[in-house]
């Protein structure tokens, strides 16, 4: 295996236990998370499929210390993010966020952007802040964007310079929630060869939800397949193909065998949400 | 690249819209002339613009009241009421509204007294201030104030609500305390709207400074300013003045308005982008 040359090898393991999710307790109740398990080793890129709206965000947010656990608990590297005795996890810079929508600070430029973290926590002086941001955006490709606002670069450049602005603070955990959905093929692939790129250089664990099957086995480790709301675990398909993988595998036997398992099992859900779908309708 | 995105917008800024701005102010004096004089040319008024006086008569009369201090000295009365109007409810409106949007507590005890208020138009407010306050300029002030206090209070709470979740919680895990998220996060992100209602404010901050200079007659203490400038060509009977005076508001509101957005362009450089 590759994980040897990782740099924090082993950090970042999330064990996700029986976790339950009951939205608006009082009113009118959405489960969207029911009693799901889940274990992510220290530096493995953890991918998540399932059907639009069973809650995979929500997962995500509970994690993140957006909002609370209903049951069950999250541990992080063997310690308490969240559980019965706290349901809402403390955020933290050991976990960052790249979200659905991008949250890039429209008001800062790409430099300040990144440099925010280190300088909020105050972990560096603002000059040093300013050249690390400076350094780690010229090493992912976006050096002669320094001084460009968020709303002046294309989305892909905003999407990177998003997770360099994760990956100054050094996090165990890097969530992303469906980065490079709607991006053109070719953009996504300079996309995954850049998160693959760094993810060999960090070994940063990765929890990355996306509905695009063929990026989830390209990149991914394991890919974790959930059913339809309320979000369980259904099946987990480990992708045994070696990195550092090149666009060709994804032409390979291999690969095209486990989209086809990933597939059917993604199918089958999203055959039942339809349903349940219709069944809301009528 | 900062080079030739200044010429860029030299030449569409600069040189287009100057062209554009200049020919329609040509052709609208062209139809206020031709309107003016139709009753001349072919014996028939053409309500509602027959009886203005054409634009040379009202040309000569801006030439007569230039240089007269007492067109001046409305200028600076109606002047600095507005600007005492609008930057005592900027001064008081931005932190209230701020206030509003983060505070549930301060917002359960204010926002409702504030909602009854705020429909109340600014002049219905104009006797009751003549009563309360002592002087005709406080009650001048005040009426004004009022005027823009409510828009910018309600600009500033519905732009500070409507922030984008994702920044706050972005910024919180990256280690922002309460401060940095007010001054950081919730402060630049509501600028947009802070600048969208100084702009509305300050148009209701002229509307409201000129009726209340009709109304209270402003000439019995300090100066009379532009409204009462108008009402007086009006008792004296002199039609080139009254639009002397309507000029000379347009222009005042122009210059403000644009103080306005220039102000917002030097503070917002991320939304210049185009
Ligand atoms: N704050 C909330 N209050 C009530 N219901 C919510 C809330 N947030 C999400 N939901 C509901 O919970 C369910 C799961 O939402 P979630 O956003 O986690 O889904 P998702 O898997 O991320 O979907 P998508 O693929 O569309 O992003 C949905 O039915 C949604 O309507
Ligand atoms: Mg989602």
């Amino acid at each position: 295996m590759t994980k040897e040359k990782h740099r924090n090898s082993g950090l970042g393991a999330l064990s996700i236990k029986n976790v339950t999710k009951v939205y608006d307790p009082e009113g009118v109740n959405v489960l969207a998370v029911d009693d799901c398990s889940m274990e992510i080793a220290g530096g493995e890129v953890c991918m998540i499929v399932g059907p639009s709206g069973c809650g995979k965000t929500t997962l995500l947010n509970a994690i993140a210390g957006f909002h609370s656990v209903t049951e069950g608990s999250i541990h992080l590297d063997g310690d308490l993010l969240c559980g019965p005795s706290k349901p809402l996890a403390d955020q933290g810079a050991d976990r960052m966020v790249v979200f659905q929508h991008g949250a890039l600070f429209p008001w800062k430029t790409l430099q300040e952007n990144v440099a925010y973290g280190p300088m909020v926590q105050k972990v560096l002086a603002p000059r040093e802040a300013m050249d690390k941001a400076s350094t780690m955006l010229a090493e992912a490709g976006l050096g002669s964007f320094l001084t460009k606002y968020p709303g002046e670069v294309s989305s892909g450049m905003a999407r990177r310079a998003e997770i360099v602005r994760a990956l100054i603070n050094d996090p165990k955990v890097l969530l992303l929630d469906e980065p490079y959905r709607a991006m053109d093929a070719l953009t996504k692939q300079i996309m995954h060869e850049s998160l693959l790129e760094t993810y060999d250089r960090t070994g940063v664990t990765i929890f990355f939800i996306t509905h695009d099957l063929e990026e989830a086995i390209f990149l991914g480790d394991k890919v974790h397949i959930v059913t339809t709301r309320p979000c369980q675990l259904k099946k987990t398909v480990e992708v045994k193909i070696p990195r550092p993988r090149s666009y060709e595998t994804q032409s390979s036997e291999a690969f095209r065998k486990l989209l086809e398992e990933v597939s059917d099992a993604v199918h089958e859900e999203a055959v039942k949400a339809f349903q349940a779908g219709e069944r809301e309708m009528a | 690249m900062t080079a030739t995105k200044k010429s860029f917008f030299a030449k569409f800024t600069g040189q287009v819209t100057l062209k554009r701005g200049v020919s329609a102010i040509l052709i609208f004096l062209v139809i206020w002339h031709v309107g003016a004089l139709f009753d001349d040319w072919f014996g028939v008024d053409i309500i509602g613009i027959g009886l203005v006086p054409p634009p040379a008569d009202v040309f000569a009369a801006f030439l007569e009241v230039i240089p007269k201090i007492g067109y001046w000295q409305s200028w600076v009365s109606s002047f600095s009421r507005v600007l005492t109007g609008f930057l005592v409810a900027m001064l008081i409106g931005i932190p209230f509204g701020l206030l509003l949007a983060v505070n549930r507590y301060f917002r359960g005890l204010f926002f409702p007294p504030f909602e009854i208020l705020r429909p109340i138009p600014p002049l219905a407010w104009v006797p009751a201030s003549l009563i309360f306050w002592p002087t005709n300029e406080m009650s001048i002030a005040f009426v004004t104030f009022l005027g823009a206090f409510f828009t910018i209070v309600i600009n500033v709470l519905g732009g500070a609500r409507s922030i984008d979740i994702s920044y706050l919680r972005a910024a919180q895990s990256m280690g922002a305390s309460q401060f940095d998220l007010f001054w950081k996060i919730v402060l630049p992100g509501t600028l947009p709207s802070i600048f969208t209602g100084a702009a509305v404010g300050m148009g209701i901050t002229w509307e409201v400074v000129l009726a209340a200079e009709m109304i209270s007659g402003g000439g019995t203490q300090g100066g009379g300013g532009l409204g009462f400038f108008i009402w007086n060509s009006y008792m004296g009977g002199s039609l080139e003045q009254i639009v002397v005076g309507m000029i000379s508001i347009g222009i005042a509101g122009y210059l403000s308005s644009s103080a306005i957005r220039k102000l917002g362009y030097f503070m917002m450089p991320w939304r210049r982008l185009f």
